[in-house]
């Protein structure tokens, strides 16, 4: 095989590599490698093809949905050491990274040059942008600023026969042929490796504002989000977390959050002070109309990137009441918000499961996340079961299965229903035609 | 497998599953470890090396010596449990791990063998041969025999290795702390609290002064401190190196030594001892006659920044105070074994005439690490230079900081890498200022 050092192959190596950061998925590969560049991603996928051993592309290995996890005998193609931010274009406000860079870091390096790559997903300090591109990750800012799709201008990604192609350009705007690129966002590894990624950046914005709003009952929380949505207003943030949740991350990390209440709603306005003046106190107002029970204004800049990060840790936070966390990513128009929580309160009640919720609520997005036990099986039957009246119902109000993790292992059982037969049969054409061997991260998102 | 093996099985098996299983393996303690930043393998990463302990209680994988070397490659910083949301008891999981490995005779090789009884059973069980052979080290250095040797070129006849461990040799001080610290020092003013204060064993043989200071700034600050001459080590160094027994007999030494319902607070002003004192019921949590005092003794062990700030500082009043730049490098111990953060930088910031500038990843490890800079010279090495860099472009005069082993390290650093930089502990400049201000005061 044509692979830099090192090949790991021993036991205790490929251990950690035999999942991701999805819950009770584990596969042991049968090697990892390290390519540098994409002309070694290219060789390797050519000996992949000849030799017909599946390839699994991985960056951090923070996936929610179990895309990066191994198949048996498979090769882990890591990228994290393909990490450089390659150029910050501040005429053309465009950043160019290698695959194996973390969101974070991209974040840091635009921020210098005062510039803003806005999606931050809640694993941004760990998460690879080539990570984020293959699963079209969102964020906290995702209501104003769209998700990663909407900031690709242009990457290499190399075919799973071994082919180097690039795909766009630093131009605003571009329709010669069609829009290739984005086949590749989101396609979870499954049609090529991305190697390269051009970005767009915007102007940081000159003003904002963080706000804490409590509710006594969750639903009151929802409604007030649909309200604000109403109103026409778009602001930058809208998250909530519910009580289970909101306990887990206080004691992570300390911050005061209210422990008396169903639910805290974090909401933040950016741009022109004026703007962002005006429409916090359209929202603190809208809040209060609908029966919240206190609003908190962050006093400074300090505290508001407190509160967005004790967000982001949402996810693990719940780790402290539960050994194993199944998180759903279901997301549903904004309108029916308020319908689909009370759906989800009340099948974990009915069927004695513990949940907790939290999510993108100004998206519709919602993370329940099942607390359990993956040694104890009959529970672990139950919450199959009630993911599956929870996937029955997003469909019915118009929602889809994921809206940011991606299809991967875990909700690929689900595809099916979501997509109907002739959109599955083009996705698998279009595969086919691209790795005809089936070489590239098999088994995901659907056979 | 044979019984020992068996048997160091079980202590990971033994371990609560609950520990193992709490990793929900997000990866949000990837980005703060320094291994796994240096090599990208997630096997020297913090849920790397969960896995692989998960998998050895799961009988998925035998304890190996290849498992033995990634438990010894970890820094054992705790970086990870500060990043971990999930709130994953790393340090059980490092101390078991190391525990198995020496029960299972993993890394045995006769000259490993003689260097781990040498130190960790006969030097640190009992201090005073500690200090008989800082004596020597000092004679070595005092008669000129170092400068001699040094200068001679005949260290290079030597392996590469034993260069470089000499040149790391620290400077032995004439006096260690039983001659400098009489065994009760009065408070001065109004006596408000009485306290014990643990010299150490680094600590007492390389920064005695260190230790004098510490005194001298309770003793200022309304304590009576009680400083018995003969001590015992507080058994981090056995804790973190697989000698959990030892560490045992050494913390019922100390709960002897110092009974906690007879003082106010313990004192430790050594990041990596005070984070291994304050677990001590953990650690004789199954010995019914130490178990309740043990408990005693943990919510009595306060590091001496973390007690300044509760009990309130006594104001520097100096108003021609020098001007100095002071940067603060955070022992990991200190920060994320104890999470006190915020104190040691409100007692800096307390002392007249101190400039203080934040250092950029100052709670990222210096390499030092307990024994590692020796055990693993590679990449402690690394993290020396990056922490030099770092204190480089802060343009301090003046690098602070808790804890002896970083303390030795940046010294070491900074002669490495020629920087005038000078490495003080915060009780030294703490009790430099009170002097200060006393003699502007014309009292001295």
């Amino acid at each position: 095989m044509m692979a830099p050092e090192p090949v790991l192959t021993s036991k205790e190596d490929l251990i950690p590599y035999a999942f991701d950061g999805t819950a009770a998925l584990s596969q042991m590969p049968g090697a990892v490698v390290f390519p540098r560049d994409a002309e070694q991603v290219s060789r390797l996928l050519q000996w992949a093809n000849r030799e017909r051993v599946p390839i699994i592309p991985r960056g951090s290995g923070s996936g929610l949905s179990g895309g990066s996890v191994p198949t048996p005998g498979s090769v882990v193609m890591c990228l994290v050491k393909l990490d450089r931010v390659l150029e910050v274009d501040r005429k053309n406000l465009t950043v160019m990274v290698e695959t194996g860079a973390t969101t974070e870091a991209v974040a840091t390096a635009v921020g210098a040059a005062n510039l803003f790559y806005p999606p931050d997903p809640g694993s941004m300090k760990i998460s690879t942008i080539g990570g984020n591109v293959a699963e079209n990750s969102g964020g906290l800012r995702g209501l104003k600023y769209g998700v990663t799709r909407n900031y690709v201008m242009g990457m290499e990604v190399v075919l799973p026969q071994g082919e180097i192609v690039w795909m766009g350009n630093k131009c605003v705007k571009d329709v010669a042929g069609y829009n290739l690129k984005d086949v590749f966002i989101g396609s979870e590894g499954t049609l090529g490796v991305i190697t390269r990624v051009l970005l767009k950046l915007i102007p940081k914005p000159a003003a904002k504002k963080t706000m804490l709003a409590t509710f006594a009952e969750m639903e009151k929380a929802a409604e007030t989000i649909s309200a604000i949505i109403a109103a026409q207003i778009i602001p930058c943030t809208l998250e909530f977390l519910d009580r289970t949740t909101i306990k887990c991350v206080e004691d992570f990390a300390h911050i005061g959050l209210p422990l008396d209440c169903d639910a805290i709603v974090l909401m933040e306005t950016d741009g022109h002070a004026a703007v962002v003046a005006e429409e916090s106190a359209r929202m603190e107002q809208i809040c209060r109309a609908h029966g919240c029970t206190s609003v908190h204004v962050a006093k400074d800049d300090t505290e508001a990137v407190q509160l967005a990060s004790a967000r982001r840790a949402a996810f693990s936070a719940l780790a402290r009441v539960a050994p194993t966390t199944i998180l759903e990513d279901v997301t549903v128009p904004r309108s029916e918000l308020a319908q689909m929580i009370r759906f989800i309160q009340n099948v974990a009640k009915t069927d004695q499961l513990r949940v907790g919720v939290f999510g993108h609520m100004g998206d519709g997005n919602l993370h329940p996340t099942f607390l359990t036990d993956e040694r104890n099986h009959a529970e672990m039957e139950k919450v199959e079961k009630a993911l599956h009246k929870i996937i029955e119902e997003t469909i019915r109000l118009g929602g889809t299965i994921t809206g940011e993790h991606g299809v991967g292992l875990a909700k690929k059982r689900f595809l099916p229903r979501q997509l109907g037969e002739t959109q599955l049969r083009v996705m698998r054409e279009l595969r086919r035609v691209l790795d005809p061997a089936g070489v590239l991260n098999p088994g995901k998102m659907f056979d | 497998m044979d019984s020992t093996n068996t048997s160091a099985v079980s202590r990971l098996k033994g371990l609560d599953y609950r520990v193992l299983q709490q990793c929900m393996h997000c990866g949000l303690c990837l980005p703060v470890c320094p291994t796994y930043n240096d090599t990208k393998m997630e096997r020297n990463s913090p849920r790397g090396r969960i896995s692989l302990a998960r998998a050895i209680a799961d009988g998925r994988l035998d304890l190996t010596p290849e498992y033995a070397r990634e438990m010894y490659f970890c820094l054992g910083c705790l970086a990870c449990t500060s990043a971990c949301p999930a709130g994953v008891n790393y340090a059980e999981i490092f101390e078991h791990a190391r525990a198995a490995a020496e029960e299972a005779r993993l890394l045995n090789s006769p000259l490993r063998r003689l260097i781990r009884w040498f130190t960790v059973k006969w030097l640190f069980m009992d201090l005073r041969r500690l200090l008989f052979v800082g004596r020597l080290l000092r004679f070595y250095q005092a008669i000129g025999l170092q400068r001699l040797i040094r200068g001679s070129g005949v260290m290079k006849l030597f392996p590469k290795r034993l260069q470089e461990l000499e040149a790391m040799a620290p400077d032995i001080p004439a006096k260690f702390s039983a001659q400098l610290i009489a065994p009760v020092t009065p408070a001065q003013g109004t006596r408000r609290y009485r306290v014990a204060m643990l010299t150490g064993c680094a600590q007492d043989l390389i920064f005695s002064e260190v230790n004098r200071d510490t005194v001298e700034v309770l003793a200022r600050n309304g304590c009576e401190v009680y400083t018995p001459p003969r001590q015992s080590c507080c058994g981090s160094l056995h804790g973190h190196n697989g000698e959990y027994a030892l560490a045992q007999e050494l913390a019922r030494r100390n709960i002897d030594q110092f009974p906690p319902d007879q003082f106010d607070a313990i004192i430790s002003n050594a990041g990596g001892c005070g984070s291994h004192l304050k677990h001590y019921a953990q650690l004789l949590e199954h010995d019914p006659k130490y178990h309740d005092r043990a408990h005693q003794w943990d919510a009595k062990l306060k590091d001496v920044h973390e007690w300044l700030a509760f009990i309130g500082l006594a104001p520097i009043k100096d108003l021609q105070a020098p001007k100095q730049k002071v940067t603060y490098h955070e022992s990991c111990h200190l920060c994320h074994g104890q999470k006190i953060t915020a104190q040691p930088r409100q007692l800096l910031k307390a002392i007249p005439g101190l400039d203080f500038v934040e250092l950029p990843e100052s709670n990222w490890c210096c390499g030092s690490a307990g024994i590692y800079n020796i055990t693993q010279p590679e990449m402690a090495g690394k993290l020396l230079v990056r922490k030099m860099e770092h204190i480089k472009a802060t343009g301090a005069s003046v690098v602070a900081n808790g804890n002896s082993g970083c303390l030795l390290q940046l010294v070491n650093g900074a002669k490495q890498t020629h920087q005038p930089t000078r490495v003080a502990h915060p009780m030294t400049l703490l009790a430099e200022a009170y002097r200060r201000a006393d003699k502007a005061a014309g009292k001295s």
